[in-house]
């Protein structure tokens, strides 16, 4: 009897081991997958030319494969939405772990999980059909699909993951520090900023992280009202085409060096993503040294 | 001395047989060449292939030039192009067949006075030298061009036919036909392009050299913004019996739901 209990035992070790791998085999797969497929291109085109290269004509009759007006975006777009949603994303935040009242709370948390849950392609639609044309008359502009329209829509889209991940950070700060402060006299604004917001820093840091991992990596939402011209962004109203919108808008008629050109795009994204997350990992360790 | 001839001959046949070896293959099909053409050609050869179990159709990517080059070459059965044959071409021993008419709708939005641009203007609006519509009898405003992605058959086939390759200043380069519909019917100062057939009546159609896009204009020649596609075959030299079936069936009126399918005007 004890040992077939062990040896079911080994069996569901063994099996939740298998399950484990395979998570990490993706990520070995996709790397080097996209590290083979990424790199011979930029060797081709040269990593300079590549890198620092204003002009993306991939399917001209002299082809250029310059993709900095790619990188420029994607960075204006992920500061911006970041600028724009971590203000309202903390502060909204902030009311619902300290100020809200329970209903308000159960009920302001609902939308900000259905939120999370609406699909990119969603925001794109929405954002083409209603945020687009807003854009454009409220600004004066010929167009409003361009970099703002953008910002706006991945504003929205890492609300949710900010709001979240600010809301558990500062329900973790122990009680006692709120109660000490209040005790020696403070008030209870004085506590939040003074107390609270500092104590819960790495774990709002990690939320930033966590939006502009969100924003850099959207895709879908961005295509759809970013305009995609390969522009240098050097207006809000700039038609401009991201890192992510450069792989898929491409990707489906593209042959030859223009498709290994693609794949050096993602990988230069991917270098990004995990830089984000070595980030990431690195604020969370910090937390817990805490 | 006899047998080394009959040797060499048999060598030299084998060659020329190799050189053509995708083509003597009895149950296949190989066709190369244009890539605007490879939604309707992959109909036809999905088609073919459910109708004639035990036989292969290959489709290779190329463009309409690699295309007409492969069957001249006798690397493949049947090149596509997307494009009339040039005279050397046609002097090669090649013959072009026309399977279908890829007519492109220039559309704006319904709100926009315009109704009719010549094809000279089209091309001036998508480089950039006519910015505004006042210049083309419209309500003052800058222009807004909306177009596709680079490597789009619509887009290769707009820019070849008003000869504006590499050269259009897009304000918006969108991934499929219906994003360009929604946004030129967004704004009032957009104007697209688009397949005739997946035109929708949120925009206006305009007319070219004063003839409205339809399938009539569009197979007559009569509307500009059109070109053929074409089944290049060697004048000289019959097709394998499969190959003959598809060329066959693709001219065919059982072919013609399957090409109106793929956005484009059926020859026949």
């Amino acid at each position: 009897m004890k040992h077939t209990a062990k040896r079911s035992e080994q069996v569901i070790h063994a099996l939740f081991f298998l399950l484990g791998m395979v998570a990490v085999a993706c990520v070995i797969l996709i790397t080097v997958y996209l590290v083979f497929s990424g790199l011979p291109a930029i060797l081709q085109i040269g990593p300079g030319p590549f890198l620092t290269g204003k002009v993306w004509a991939s399917t001209a009759a002299q082809p250029q494969y310059g993709i900095l007006p790619f990188i420029l975006s994607s960075l204006a777009g992920t500061a911006g939405a970041i600028l724009l949603g971590l203000p309202v994303g903390f502060l909204t935040a902030l009311y619902l772990a300290k100020l809200a009242p329970p209903r308000i709370r159960a009920l302001l948390g609902q939308a900000v999980s259905v939120l999370a849950g609406i699909p990119s392609v969603v925001y794109g639609l929405v954002g083409m059909m209603v945020l687009v044309p807003a854009v454009r008359s409220l600004f004066g502009v010929p167009d409003g699909a361009g970099l703002l329209s953008a910002i706006i829509v991945l504003a929205i889209m890492i609300l949710p993951s900010i709001v979240k991940m600010t809301v558990t950070a500062l329900n973790a700060v122990p009680q006692e520090y709120e109660a000490a402060s209040l005790a020696l006299g403070a008030t209870a604004e004085e506590t939040w900023v003074r107390v609270t917001i500092p104590a819960a820093r790495s774990g709002i840091a990690a939320a930033v992280v966590l939006g502009v991992g969100r924003a850099i990596g959207e895709s879908m939402a961005v295509m759809m009202v970013a305009g995609n011209a390969p522009n240098l962004p050097d207006s809000l109203f700039q038609s401009v085409r991201f890192l992510t919108t450069a792989v898929a808008s491409e990707m489906s008629y593209s042959s030859g060096l223009q498709q290994q050109a693609l794949f050096s795009i993602a990988l230069v994204l991917f270098l990004f993503i995990m830089l984000l997350n070595a980030l990431l990992n690195f604020i969370l360790k910090g937390e817990n040294k805490l | 001395m006899k047998k080394i001839l009959s040797l060499l001959l048999a060598l030299t046949l084998t060659l020329a047989l190799t050189g053509c070896s995708s083509g003597s293959g009895d149950a296949s099909v190989s066709t190369d060449g244009s890539t605007s053409m490879e939604k309707v050609i992959g109909a036809l050869g999905e088609r073919f292939m459910e109708d004639h179990p035990n036989t292969t159709f290959t489709y290779n990517p190329t463009g309409s030039g690699s295309g007409i080059q492969a069957v001249q070459e006798g690397r493949c059965q049947i090149g596509l192009s997307s494009r009339s044959l040039k005279e050397e071409e046609l002097a090669a021993g090649l013959t072009g067949t026309v399977l279908a008419y890829d007519g492109i709708a220039v559309v704006v939005n319904p709100e926009n006075p315009v109704t009719d641009l010549d094809t000279e203007t089209i091309a001036q609006i998508f480089t950039g030298q006519i910015t505004d519509w006042s210049q083309v009898g419209g309500q003052p405003g800058e222009i807004v061009l909306i177009g596709r992605e680079a490597g789009s058959g619509t887009r290769d086939g707009f820019e070849s036919i008003t000869g504006t390759e590499d050269l259009c200043q897009y304000r918006q380069e969108l991934t499929s036909t219906g994003d360009v519909i929604t946004a030129v019917s967004q704004n009032p100062a957009a104007i697209g392009y688009a397949s005739l057939a997946s035109v929708k009546d949120t925009v206006k159609l305009l007319s070219v050299d004063g003839v409205l896009p339809s399938e009539e204009t569009i197979r007559q020649g009569s509307y500009p913004i059109q070109r053929p596609f074409l089944l290049v075959t060697r004048s000289d030299e019959p097709l394998g019996q499969t190959a003959q079936d598809f060329f066959d069936f693709a001219l065919s009126p059982e072919a013609y739901e399957l090409i109106a399918a793929a956005g484009v005007v059926s020859a026949n």
